[in-house]
């Protein structure tokens, strides 16, 4: 016990040492004894993806997990710019890991893949994704009883419209300029949709209110003071469905951009075998429901996007790219500025 | 004859050969045009993102700036998986994306399209550069557009060509050998057939080859023609000189013998008598060499084309037993000739038989004294054998191997006059039917014993 607190000692003075960007937190999942250690970057939070770090080790005893909790842009940060040691990176903004595999931040692994799991979820042989998360709209079931919640970005647009008064103040969205999700499913909308400008133009109007993170869009909605929230992480709502009531989730009817939360392994990787073990065992996640159901991750599930044709999983590719190119984020951050943020 | 070498091989290695290097020629031109046609289609596609961002360029207070489109990147990813760099620069100030992507080191004209293939971060990439000026007449700026691309999934689509056209070009050169292996064998199908036609002739048949030859072979078989037809004239011409030169030879000498006797009886002076015996004995033998000679040409020549006759060799051997029984009796010889009961069936050429008995006959009744007896048998074993048994003077057991050659006679042959070709004919005619011929001496004691060994 001493030596392993020592242990984690020792490595917490090297991480303060060697890891110069910002780690919101990190956690330990010691083995003993243990043969290898992996070191997972991500930017789940802990309770998310604990019970799937848990269901790995106990299939792969002897190998210690160390996992580091950051934000999607500090995570591109650590990888692109400071060359820190992990052997996995998990993070659920696709455009920037693209970007990782592009310019050559990533190794190459051909995994065994599970029998069903489609093509677009694994590029290049670099990236990997294991779930599928859409962006939802939340609304308050204070202020739409069953039935009455708007189906498509239209209706939505049009309740807005009709009903001012008592929607000001009271709708929320990601504010994209700090948010690597909302900027995201922004751009992502902005390409599907002329109707997400002019959804903006009107949320701007009604003083929208701006988050960071879809934990706090969801405890506003369920506490009634945000009649909807729009673009809000469906996985995250539907975990907190469970412990807290007062908002329903709505897909809509239009289309549903779906995220796909994927792991790439760092050319800094030193353990290449673990990290490959790892992804291995993501990629194989949608047959075992029970991980899933624990951490609150869907699967992904090609029998979805045919049960549901509105839902458009974002493709892997150099169009990912553009949004951030440093000239089209600051035309959109303008336009974008302009639409909602009217002083 | 040793062959030199085979036409078939030759021809078949040689159209194989041909095949080989169409083969090889096929498969690089195959992959260096459909290579030439993926790279074509990347430059392409680099080209029009290029000049889609290219076309979305304005000016805006003064400066330059873009809207990066969507289809611009999104494009290259339609095609492969390959990693995308692009750089935009204002009057070589860089406007957005990779600052460290080379510019182009082509011409600077404005309007051109620059096509390179650099290393960069060390990958190789295919990179399309745009040239456009940009602003006003006064403010003008020179942008350059440059997007590059990996080129894996060309590596790919090139690993693919090759495999397709190593597995066409291979099967090309499978079918191409096969092919001329056919062709081989077609093409000498004629030569097989004229040399059937002329293997399958009997021994006497020397007409004219009249098997349909194609044009090539057509001199080769007017000269074998040619060929056989002086030989079908020189072999008559040889047949008819021995039975000419028999027949002048033989004829004069029986007249000069029959007026020698006449002579004889009408002498009455012994030393006159003893002249005239003395030339008819000269007459005799040389009667007799002159027969025997002619005997042995006619025998080389027959066994070049020799008869194959079923023929009941018992028989053969009374019948010729019988015609030397009267000058056996001249010395009181007596012949038995023992052949069994039953006929003797062999296959060979009667006249040449008749020749060896009667010369291996003939030696016997030469070389035995009066009053005695030549026992002749023919027995079945292994090998026929026919054997004549004398009870003369014999051999000297050193001879035996040499009196088979060509006049050679024994050494203890003393005053009987011979030509040294009785034996050699009899030799001949067996080696000629297969056999051998044995000379021993007389296993009953006194004389000699000449056996034709025959095989069945």
């Amino acid at each position: 016990m001493r030596i392993a607190c020592l242990a984690a000692l020792i490595w917490v003075a090297q991480a303060a040492v060697a890891v110069a960007f910002d780690a919101e937190d990190h956690v330990d999942y010691p083995a003993s004894p243990e043969t290898a250690v992996l070191r997972v970057i991500s930017t789940a939070d802990q309770s998310v993806f604990e019970p799937i770090l848990l269901a790995f080790q106990a299939r792969n005893p002897g190998l210690s997990v160390q996992y580091t909790i950051t934000s999607t842009t500090e995570l591109m940060r650590a990888i692109q710019d400071e060359d820190a040691v992990f052997d996995l990176a998990i993070s659920s903004a696709m455009d920037l890991q693209t970007k990782l595999a592009n310019d050559g931040f990533a190794r190459r692994f051909s995994p065994t893949v599970a029998d069903g799991l489609p093509s677009w979820a694994i590029w290049r042989d670099q990236l990997f994704a294991f779930t599928q998360e859409p962006a939802v709209l939340l609304v308050s079931d204070a202020d739409f009883p069953p039935g009455t919640e708007p189906r498509s970005r239209e209706a939505l647009i049009a309740t807005l419209r009709e009903n001012p008064d008592r929607f000001r103040g009271r709708v929320g969205t990601y504010d994209v300029r700090t948010s690597g999700f909302g900027y995201l499913m922004a751009t992502q909308d902005s390409r599907n949709s002329e109707a997400f400008w002019r959804l903006m133009e009107v949320m701007g109007r009604l003083d929208a209110q701006l988050y960071c993170c879809s934990g706090a869009m969801i405890r506003d909605v369920a506490a009634g003071d945000l009649a909807l929230a729009y673009n809000v992480l469906g996985s995250y709502a539907a975990a907190q469905q469970a412990e807290v009531d007062g908002f329903r989730i709505v897909e809509l009817d239009d289309y549903v951009n779906v995220m796909l939360r994927t792991a790439l392994i760092p050319t800094t990787a030193e353990n290449v075998d673990g990290a490959q073990k790892m992804v291995t065992f993501l990629l194989s996640l949608q047959r075992q429901p029970d991980v899933t159901t624990a951490a609150g991750l869907p699967a992904i599930d090609p029998a979805s996007f045919q049960a549901n044709t509105a839902l458009r999983p974002i493709r892997f590719g150099p169009g990912l790219l553009v949004f951030l190119d440093q000239l089209r984020r600051q035309n959109f951050l303008r336009n974008w500025e302009g639409s909602l943020v009217q002083e | 004859m040793t062959p030199q070498g085979s036409i078939r091989r030759r021809l078949f290695f040689q159209l194989a050969g041909v095949a080989a290097v169409l083969s090889l020629t096929f498969f690089f031109v195959v992959r260096s045009v459909a290579e030439r046609a993926a790279e074509g289609t990347q430059d392409e596609i680099l080209a029009a993102s290029a000049t889609a961002i290219a076309d979305s360029l304005r000016s805006e207070n003064g400066g330059v700036t873009l809207d990066l489109p969507y289809s611009a990147l999104s494009m290259l990813g339609s095609v492969s998986e390959d990693r995308v760099f692009y750089r935009v620069t204002a009057d070589g100030k860089t406007l957005t994306g990779y600052d460290d992507l080379p510019l182009p080191t082509g011409g600077r004209q404005t309007g051109q399209t620059i096509v390179e293939t650099l290393t960069y971060r060390g990958d190789e990439l295919r990179a399309v550069s745009v040239l456009r000026p940009l602003g006003s007449f006064s403010a003008q700026q020179d942008v350059v557009v440059t997007v590059a691309q990996t080129r894996e999934g060309l590596e790919a689509i090139s690993r693919r060509i090759t495999a397709t056209a190593t597995a066409v070009g291979g099967g090309f050169f499978l079918l191409a050998t096969a092919l001329s292996l056919w062709a081989a064998r077609t093409a000498l199908a004629p030569l097989e057939r004229l040399t059937g036609a002329v293997t399958r002739r009997g021994p006497k048949d020397l007409r004219p080859v009249d098997a349909i030859a194609p044009a090539e072979l057509v001199p080769l078989v007017t000269a074998l023609n040619g060929f056989m037809s002086r030989l079908r004239a020189s072999l008559l011409r040889t047949e008819d000189f021995i039975a000419e030169a028999a027949h002048r030879v033989r004829t004069p000498l029986a007249t000069v013998r029959a007026q020698a006797e006449v002579t004889h009886r009408k002498l009455n002076k012994p030393e006159h008598k003893q002249a005239i015996r003395e030339m008819i004995r000269a007459i005799d033998e040389s009667s007799r060499s002159a027969g025997q000679m002619l005997d042995h040409a006619m025998v080389t020549f027959r066994t070049d084309s020799m008869d194959r006759d079923a023929l009941d060799l018992s028989a053969l051997t009374r019948e010729t037993c019988s015609q030397l029984v009267p000058t056996a009796d001249l010395k009181d010889i007596s012949i038995t000739t023992d052949c069994g009961p039953d006929p003797v069936p062999f296959e060979g050429d009667r006249i040449l038989l008749q020749a060896a008995l009667l010369n291996i006959l003939d030696n016997a009744i030469k070389y035995s004294p009066a009053d005695s007896h030549i026992s002749v048998s023919l027995r079945t074993r292994e090998d026929l054998i026919l054997s004549v048994a004398d009870e003369g003077r014999g051999f000297d057991d050193l001879d035996l191997p040499r009196l088979a050659n060509r006049y050679q006679r024994g050494s203890n042959t003393g005053d009987i006059v011979g030509s040294g070709l009785g034996l050699t004919i009899a030799s001949d005619v067996a080696g000629a039917h297969g056999g051998r011929l044995i000379i021993a001496q007389n296993p009953k004691g006194v004389g000699a014993c000449v056996s034709l060994v025959l095989p069945h």
